[in-house]
This record gives structure tokens, C-alpha cells and sequence, in this order.
């Protein structure tokens, strides 16, 4: 009986799995679930301990189970109730309640639970589970027979583990671009982390901007082409923000590199420059974590060049791949936004009042087209710190001759209730409709819905990414936490942050938005509800 | 490639004739290394593999006799050019232009610096600039220089920098010996930059990233000699000139009658576009920065030409171009490196009390009962007994005899100080003899012939 429970288990368990990391919030059919299996397992367990020993303690197991049980009877009969489980997943504050119970048997059961576990992960010899228990850290015992599910994180989110960054650090000297001597292969450097990081984020990177990758760089640049050293710097200090500036700017980086490219002998263009490009990539996801439009392009640009017939020769290849670039920016970026442009224009009535946040290219292209086509609206812009970017889409607009008006975010409920219609601009579109922008998006999505006032997200399909996530904590970015620091009068209150040891600086970079405050999304496809992103991502991917 | 070093090593050394008379300037010993190893030790540090040095044919032969110019890894290309003192900077930088494939990085031979070249060069490469230029706080003199009559106020002129707010771009320069009679500030600027910071007191380092449209400008434009006294000054002001901030320059025939008008601006307008121009101008339009806020225009205000500054607060960086900076370029150019105070083929007796401060060139030779404090020995300098050297700067070859007593002097090199001298604050030129028992104070000292030299 416990086989058919553990295999019965195994699928639900991989769904309880992984909500239990995206979400602290199971919904009562998985809590069901979840308890019915822990009472199956206790079942087992108590066939095979002395029935004696659990005769007596069971009845006051009975009278002190946890709040959680409550919604049990229906699914158990009742003379059956077992020992409620050690840990139910639910409110975590419960799990430490029944700690002062009959201890003995429940430090058995824990004790056998955990061995089990023990022996199945060395079973299996996974190395994924490290980052596991982060994000379940609440939990005290991982019921054991829902397999742990094995899951790749990507490094950049577990950087408060010292193995992930030895490998890390591993994986850059490998990757050296052999030089005119190859005797020398010098390596990609290793950018270090910088300040106290809030430990809820403790496993993102934080760089400080006086520190650029530079320094430990020589100069003249040759390990890495002076474009990509160039804009590597542009990144680190944010001359080049914003997801289709830097996707621009990199495919532009990457011209050059092609430019400047020659196959060395015995080999071949098509493998030899993918892998040349991949220190590059390496070096400017050091200086600044890659945007979601940056890796579409860059999957783009990998696949076109090794699409190339190892007949075709070094200058035609080249021509082609020059081409190639033009051909995707044109197409996802330029006419990408006249598209979009022409589809918002229809949204967009005469006496509107439309609310825009930060500074989003797509936006502001389709205001000013809107305000070219003779559309009479008005324009509210919303800013935050620390970037103030909105002072940046408030120039462009009111350059043009639209009518602004400039509040901080901590205005937005007061201005609410005049706004018509609020046009986000996105970095990602995930596959689970959810919507990825700058920090504060899904706050003014929020707002907006409770004044219920249409949220339209504009963004180009380009930047769908095949990603999932729910909240903003698993995969962000930090910035250089001085930033939040203000200099006012020449007085700095806060520069001796880092020996106060209770203060920690945050400055994030991104959060999601959920699809439920979003009404649409315009993309150059034309206007879609934010769950219908996997289907575009699936024909996208039937298309190539 | 991204940059080329050139190191211009051909200067004269012409405000201080009395030490340079005789060994030219980048050959001059500080620390008992000649000056222009400084520079090129900086080079090689950063990473630079070669490097060009436009020196002249004397300066040529003895790089290649001094041995600690064979410890530099680095290759040297050496141009040699004439020595008739004509040739600027400038000038020699269009006598290379056939070298010159990429942005290059000039540098002087006596600039003494440990600033971290990654900054300047950074301002460089980040804001795509065609000038970025090193300036450091100066510092005050504190030896007293021989030979000085007089408290002499420092009779140069002053140099006017303007930069903005962040303190990085470069808006104004102008030496004081071309300003009239006020410092006038275009309109254009003030209206561009309303916050310019004014600084005197700033030393030029003589360390310039140019890029390569400079160089080709340069060999069209033949009336510029100088990099720091025209070149320069141009750049920053062009900066602002309408002609540049023109973003489409479809008016070709427009520049074309302006050649005439405008004699030195030819067809070379300093030509700062690069191809690609239309994805990099799409990258600057949807990115969301500015370079300053509280006006409509966009970042840059448009402008293709911009110069950027990189202004030292802390560290050392000298000029070794006047006697009092390279007494004290002497005092603290050791202190840059872990090297022994005394090399080990000196040949020091016991019986001698050496200073924590002051070091031994190699195969000299200090006899008993001799006191040396805060001083530089040479190389192959013999010392005999009972000398008392406090605060001098003695160079290479030379012969002190016993008892003498010097004191915060320059002896040149191959200089025979006669027995029972005293000197206080004299400088020996090369090859002088002090006769024995002789008694100078606050003299310079050099050879008849030297003198008539105007």
C-alpha cells in the first residue's frame, strides 16, 4: 500500500512541488491531497510500529490537531483520524504547534521520514535540490514521499551558494577566447558582489557601479572586441536602458564583432563564431544579467549563424549574417512598433486621459503616432525613484507638444479616478501571462484595478519568453544599492550605510504583474489576452 | 585592436636647461630610473603589448645602453625624428599618421602618475568620446629648489578648466596667456551647460585618448602643432559649434562653400560619424538616459564631439617638466614601487648611516663614516669618507671626495666635488668639478659654455 501511495503521490507531488516554491499559497484540493497522502504514509507507519504506543496517544492526538484537520472529516472517516502530520504544508506557523506534543513518537516518525528522504536523494544523486530549499525553507519536514523534483536553477539566482559561484568562476576562466599567443588564455573576470543584500534577495547579484568590470580588464581591450567591451560599460552604467535599446545596441555590438571576424584555419565559421561569441555573452551578463530580448536575440543570432553551409564562404557568410541582424530589427523592432502603433491608435478615443509609467520606447512611440494622427488626449506620466525615468518620457512627450502632467507613484490612487485608460510598457511577456516590467508596474496595475480602469500592456512578440514565474523574489535583478542614497544640501544621511548592521539597502529592478490586471495585450500579432502568450510563443516556435 | 599607445619622448626639457644641457629629458634619472620608464612601466602594468616612441636619435641610443631600459617588456617601435625642437606634438603625431590605425593614447615622457587608467579610458569608451584627457589637483612644491633667487611665485600662467556638473565633461579650457582681458563663455554653452564648475590649479597630466578621426584631421589640417596649446583648446570648443550639432549632414555642398570662409575647417570636419551611424542613433533614441536634465534636448544635446576630463583628488601624478617637480618627483617616485633601497651591487661599508629614504644606485660605492639622508645616489658614484649628503639628489657617475657636507643639492651626473666642499642648495651641472674647500650656497653651477646658451 505504500508503493501505490508513493506512485499515486509522485504526480501530484510534482504539482505540489512546484507551487510550493512559486507560491506559498496551495489551493485547498492540493492541501487536501497533500493531507490525504500524509495520513496514508502514517497509516503504513503505524502497521508497522506497535500498535500499543499509539493506542494511548492517539486520543489526545485527537483533541490537539491542528486547525487544518478541521476540513478533513469529509474526506476521512473519522475513528481513522491518524496523527496529524508534522508539518502540514499549509500555515507554517502550525508546523512548530504540535513540537510540544507526545514528542517521542513524532521524533520517530520525523526521524524515519528524514532518513527515507536521505536514502532517496542519494538514490537518485541529484545535485538540482541544493537551491530547493530556499525557496521551502518555511517548511520544517518535507513530507518524503513526494519525491523532490529534480530543477535546474539558473546561477544567477543562487549566488548565496559558495558552490554555484566556484563553478561560476570555473566556467568563465574555461571560457577563454584563445588570443594571437596562445600560449596566454586570459580569463573573463569575475565581477564581485558589493553591500548587504536583504537576505529575501540574497540570492541575486548586486554589483556597485564605481566598480566596473573594467578595472580588472586590460587595456587595450584584446581578449574581448572593444565594441563588446563598450557596450558592456554603456550596460553597467545604464547609458543604454531599457530592453529595446539594449537589444539594439547588442545586435549593433555583434555587427562588429562579425565585421571584424576571421575564421581562423581548419576551421569553420559556423561553429568557430558561436563560440567566440559566447565569452562576449558571458561579459555582459556580468555587467549587467541579460534581458529576456537580449536572449531572444541572441538565440536568433546563434541559430542563423550556424545555419550557414559550411560551403558558403567567409565573405558571403558574413554579408549574410550583416543582413540577417538588419532584417531582425526591422522586423521585430521597427515595424513591430508601427504595428502596434497603428492597433493602440484604435484604443485610443478623443478626450482620453491615459496614465503611462516610467519610460517605455514602445509608449512613447504610440503616443506621439497618436498625437500625429490628431488624437486629442492627455497624458499623466507617473514616476518613481530612484531611477526617474519619467522625467525622461515626460520630455519626449511634451517635446512633441502633448499635454502632460508628472506625479510620483505615491500619487497614482489620487489621480485615479480621472484617468481613462493606463498603457504599460513591458520588458518580458512570460509564458504564464504574467507581465514583467519595471518595479512599480504591478503596483499601478493594481490600483487600477480597483478604480477599474482598462490596463493595456504594449509589447512586441520578440520579448515572449518561455519563462514562468509568479512573484518577484525567484528571478530579479539589484541594482547599485547607493543609488537609493539622496545628497541634499551636500549632506549624505545615509553614507556610512553599510556599519549600520541592521539596515540593508533594496533596489529591484523588476516585478511581475499578474494577468488578472491586465485587460490586453497589443503586440505586432495583434491584440491579445495576456494567457494567450504560450500560444504565440507556440506558433513562434512552429514558424522557425 | 582598440587603442595604440604613443609616448612622445622627443620634448627638450626646456624649463630646465640646467639639467638638461647635457642628458636629454626622458633619459633623466629619478629614483635611478631614467624618466621615461615611468610611463611606459604604466603602459605595460595596464596591458599595453607595444607601444610607439617618437623620441630623437640621441634619446635612441641611450635607451638602448641603459639597463634598466632592458628590464621594459613592452615593444618599443621607436620613430626618431629630428631634434631641431620645431616639431609639436601635434606635429608629431601627423609624422606617424601612417601608424596610426585605431584611437590612440598619448602620453608625455615625464608624467609620473599611479592613477588607474581604466577611468579615463572608460569615459572614453562609454560615451563614445574623441577626447578624454587625465588632470590631477596640483601640489604645492615643498623642497626648496636651488638656485631659486628669491621666493619665486610660480610665474606660470594659469590654465582656466570648465567642466560641468558631474565633474567629467569637459566644457571650457583657455590659458591664461590667451585671454584678453576676461574670460568670456559662449552663450551657447551656458545655455546647454547652466552649471559650469571654473578650476585653476589643475595640473595636466599630458594624457590624451584621441580617437582616430583626430589623427586623420590633424594630418589634413597642417597649422596645428601643439596638442595641448591648439589641438585641445579646438576640440573643446567645436564641442559647441553649430556645424557639428547638424545630426544629418546632407548639406554637403553647405560645407563645401564653407571651406573657403572658414580656412582651417575643410572637408575633414572632423568627420565623427561612424558607419552603423542609423543603429546606434536607434539604440540612443529608445534608451531611456540623459546626460543632464531641465531642458527639451536630448542627450549629448546632440553633439557628436565630446571631450571628457578625469580629475585626480587623490594619488600621485607629476610633471617632471620644471627643477622643483622633479626634486620632489625624486622624493616620492621610489615610494611607487617595492624595489630595495640599495642595489645589490653597491658596495656600501658598515660603517655608513643610511636613511630609511634614500637609495643606492647600482655599482656605487659609499666609503666609511659617510651620512646620506633623503637622498638619491646614482649609478657608478663613488663617495668617499666622512661626507654628510642630506637631501640631495646625486646622479650618475659622480665622484664625491671626503668631507664634503651637501645639502639639498642636484649634482649632474660625471660632476668631481673636490674634498671639504659645502654645499647648501647649489645644482651642479654635468661634468663640473668643485674645487676643494670651496663654500657655495643657493648657486647653480653649470660650464662657461652653457651660459652664453639663450
Amino acid at each position: 500500500m505504500a508503493e501505490s501511495g508513493v506512485t499515486d503521490g509522485l504526480c501530484n507531488a510534482e504539482d505540489i512541488e512546484r507551487s510550493k516554491t512559486e507560491g506559498k499559497e496551495l489551493t485547498k484540493e492540493e492541501k487536501q491531497r497533500l493531507r490525504k497522502e500524509k495520513k496514508q504514509q502514517k497509516k503504513n507507519k503505524e502497521k508497522n510500529d506497535e500498535n500499543a504506543s499509539h493506542e494511548g496517544k492517539k486520543k489526545k492526538k485527537k483533541e490537539e490537531k491542528p486547525v487544518g484537520s478541521a476540513s478533513q472529516p469529509p474526506a476521512q472517516p473519522s475513528p481513522k483520524v491518524p496523527a496529524p502530520p508534522a508539518a502540514v504544508p499549509v500555515p507554517a506557523s502550525e508546523a512548530p504547534a504540535p513540537a510540544d506534543k507526545p514528542a517521542k513518537s513524532k521524533a520517530d516518525l520525523k526521524a524515519e521520514r528524514r532518513a527515507r528522504q536521505e536514502a532517496e536523494r542519494a538514490s537518485k544523486g541529484k545535485k538540482g535540490d541544493v537551491g530547493q530549499p530556499a525557496p521551502t525553507g518555511k517548511l520544517k519536514a518535507p513530507p518524503s514521499e513526494l519525491q523532490p523534483v529534480v530543477k535546474r536553477l539558473p546561477e544567477h539566482v543562487q549566488v548565496d551558494d559558495p558552490e554555484v559561484l566556484k563553478k561560476l568562476a570555473k566556467k568563465l576562466e574555461r571560457q577563454q577566447t584563445p588570443g594571437c599567443n596562445a600560449a596566454e588564455n586570459v580569463k573573463i573576470p569575475l565581477r564581485s558582489d558589493y553591500g548587504y543584500k536583504v537576505s529575501l534577495f540574497s540570492h541575486l547579484h548586486q554589483y556597485s557601479r564605481k566598480a566596473p568590470l573594467t578595472q580588472q580588464l586590460g587595456i587595450p581591450s584584446t581578449v574581448i572586441h572593444p565594441a563588446i567591451v563598450r557596450l558592456g560599460l554603456q550596460y553597467s552604467q545604464g547609458i543604454v536602458a531599457g530592453s529595446n535599446a539594449r537589444s539594439v545596441a547588442l545586435l549593433h555590438a555583434f555587427q562588429q564583432v562579425i565585421r571584424d571576424y576571421s575564421t581562423p584555419p581548419n576551421e569553420e565559421l559556423s561553429r568557430d563564431l558561436v563560440n567566440k561569441l559566447k565569452p562576449y555573452i558571458s561579459f555582459l551578463n556580468q555587467c549587467r544579467p541579460l534581458s529576456a530580448s537580449m536572449g531572444n536575440a541572441i538565440k536568433y543570432i546563434k541559430k542563423e549563424i550556424s545555419n550557414i553551409p559550411s560551403q558558403c564562404k567567409e565573405e558571403e557568410a558574413k554579408v549574410k549574417l550583416l543582413r540577417c541582424i538588419e532584417r531582425y530589427i526591422n522586423e521585430n523592432i521597427i515595424l513591430a512598433a508601427k504595428a502596434i502603433a497603428k492597433y493602440s491608435i484604435e484604443k485610443i478615443s478623443d478626450g482620453d486621459v491615459i496614465l503611462v509609467y516610467g519610460c517605455s520606447s514602445l509608449v512613447n512611440h504610440i503616443l506621439c503616432e497618436a498625437f500625429e494622427k490628431d488624437r486629442k488626449f492627455r497624458v499623466i506620466v507617473v514616476d518613481s525613484r530612484p531611477r526617474l525615468e519619467g522625467r525622461e518620457a515626460l520630455r519626449r512627450l511634451v517635446q512633441k507638444g502633448i499635454s502632460c502632467t508628472y506625479v510620483l507613484i505615491s500619487a497614482v490612487s489620487y489621480i485615479l479616478p480621472e484617468v481613462s485608460k493606463v498603457f504599460l510598457g513591458a520588458h518580458a511577456l512570460l509564458a504564464n501571462g504574467y507581465v514583467m516590467s519595471r518595479v512599480g508596474t504591478s503596483q499601478i496595475a493594481l490600483v487600477a484595478k480597483a478604480f477599474n480602469v482598462p490596463v493595456l500592456v504594449c509589447c512586441e512578440t520578440y520579448k515572449f519568453c518561455e519563462r514562468v514565474q509568479t512573484d518577484s523574489f525567484v528571478s530579479n535583478e539589484l541594482d547599485d544599492p547607493d543609488d537609493l542614497i539622496v545628497t541634499r544640501k551636500g549632506k549624505t544621511q545615509l553614507e556610512q550605510w553599510q556599519e549600520v548592521p541592521s539596515l540593508g539597502l533594496l533596489n529591484l529592478v523588476y516585478d511581475v504583474t499578474p494577468p488578472d490586471f491586465v485587460d490586453l495585450v497589443i503586440t505586432d500579432l495583434g491584440m491579445i489576452p495576456c494567457t494567450s502568450v504560450p500560444v504565440v510563443l507556440r506558433v513562434k516556435n512552429m514558424d522557425q | 585592436m582598440e587603442l595604440q599607445a604613443v609616448l612622445m619622448a622627443a620634448g627638450g626639457g626646456s624649463r630646465m636647461p640646467d639639467l638638461t644641457y647635457n642628458t636629454p629629458k626622458p633619459m633623466l634619472p629619478v629614483g635611478n630610473k631614467p624618466l621615461m620608464w615611468y610611463p611606459l612601466n604604466l603602459l605595460e602594468r595596464v596591458g599595453f603589448e607595444e607601444v610607439i616612441v617618437i623620441t630623437t636619435k640621441e634619446v635612441h641610443k641611450m635607451m638602448s645602453t641603459d639597463p634598466k631600459m632592458k628590464d621594459v617588456k613592452i615593444k618599443l617601435d621607436v620613430v626618431c625624428i629630428q631634434e631641431d625642437g620645431d616639431m609639436g606634438t601635434a606635429d608629431a603625431l601627423r609624422h606617424i599618421q601612417q601608424k596610426i590605425k585605431t584611437d590612440v593614447l598619448v602620453v608625455s615622457c615625464d608624467l609620473i602618475t599611479d592613477v588607474a587608467l581604466h577611468e579615463v579610458v572608460d569615459l572614453f569608451r562609454a560615451h563614445n568620446a574623441t577626447l578624454a584627457m587625465l588632470m590631477s589637483r596640483a601640489h604645492e612644491f615643498t623642497e626648496t629648489v636651488p638656485g631659486q633667487k628669491g621666493k619665486k611665485r610660480t610665474g606660470e600662467q594659469r590654465d582656466f578648466v570648465g567642466v560641468d556638473q558631474s565633474g567629467k565633461r569637459l566644457l571650457f579650457m583657455a590659458n591664461e596667456a590667451d585671454l584678453e582681458d576676461g574670460l568670456s563663455i559662449r552663450k551657447s554653452i551656458m545655455r546647454k551647460h547652466p552649471r559650469m564648475h571654473i578650476k585653476t590649479g589643475l595640473v595636466d597630466a599630458h594624457l590624451y585618448c584621441l580617437k582616430k578621426a583626430v589623427v586623420d584631421f590633424l594630418a589634413d589640417n597642417k597649422s596645428i602643432s601643439s596638442i595641448r596649446g591648439e589641438l585641445l583648446p579646438y576640440l573643446v570648443r567645436k564641442q559647441f559649434s553649430k556645424t557639428t550639432n547638424c545630426p544629418k549632414s546632407k548639406d554637403d555642398a553647405d560645407d563645401q562653400a564653407q571651406k573657403t570662409i572658414d580656412g582651417s575647417t575643410n572637408s575633414t570636419e572632423l568627420l565623427i560619424s561612424s558607419r552603423d551611424e542609423p543603429l546606434l542613433q536607434l539604440a540612443q533614441e529608445r534608451s531611456c538616459w540623459n546626460d543632464h536634465r531641465g531642458d527639451m534636448s536630448e542627450a549629448y544635446h546632440g553633439g557628436k564631439l565630446r571631450c571628457y576630463v578625469h580629475i585626480m583628488d587623490q594619488g600621485l601624478c607629476y610633471r617632471v617638466n620644471t627643477l622643483a617637480a622633479y626634486i620632489d618627483a625624486n622624493r616620492l617616485a621610489p615610494k611607487l614601487f617595492e624595489e630595495p633601497a640599495v642595489h645589490p651591487s653597491a658596495v656600501i661599508s658598515e660603517r655608513c648611516q643610511m636613511g630609511s629614504d634614500s637609495i643606492i644606485g647600482a655599482q656605487s660605492q659609499v666609503a666609511d663614516k659617510t651620512s646620506l639622508k633623503r637622498s638619491t645616489i646614482g649609478n657608478s658614484t663613488t663617495v668617499k669618507e666622512k661626507v654628510k649628503v642630506t637631501n640631495s639628489i646625486i646622479m650618475h657617475g659622480v665622484t664625491i671626495e671626503e668631507g664634503c657636507n651637501i645639502h639639498g643639492c642636484v649634482i649632474c651626473s660625471n660632476a668631481v666635488i673636490g674634498r671639504g666642499a659645502d654645499l647648501k642648495y647649489c645644482l651642479v651641472g654635468s661634468g663640473q668639478r668643485i674645487e676643494p674647500e670651496a663654500e657655495r650656497t643657493n648657486e647653480v653651477i653649470v660650464g662657461t659654455d652653457q651660459l652664453m646658451e639663450i
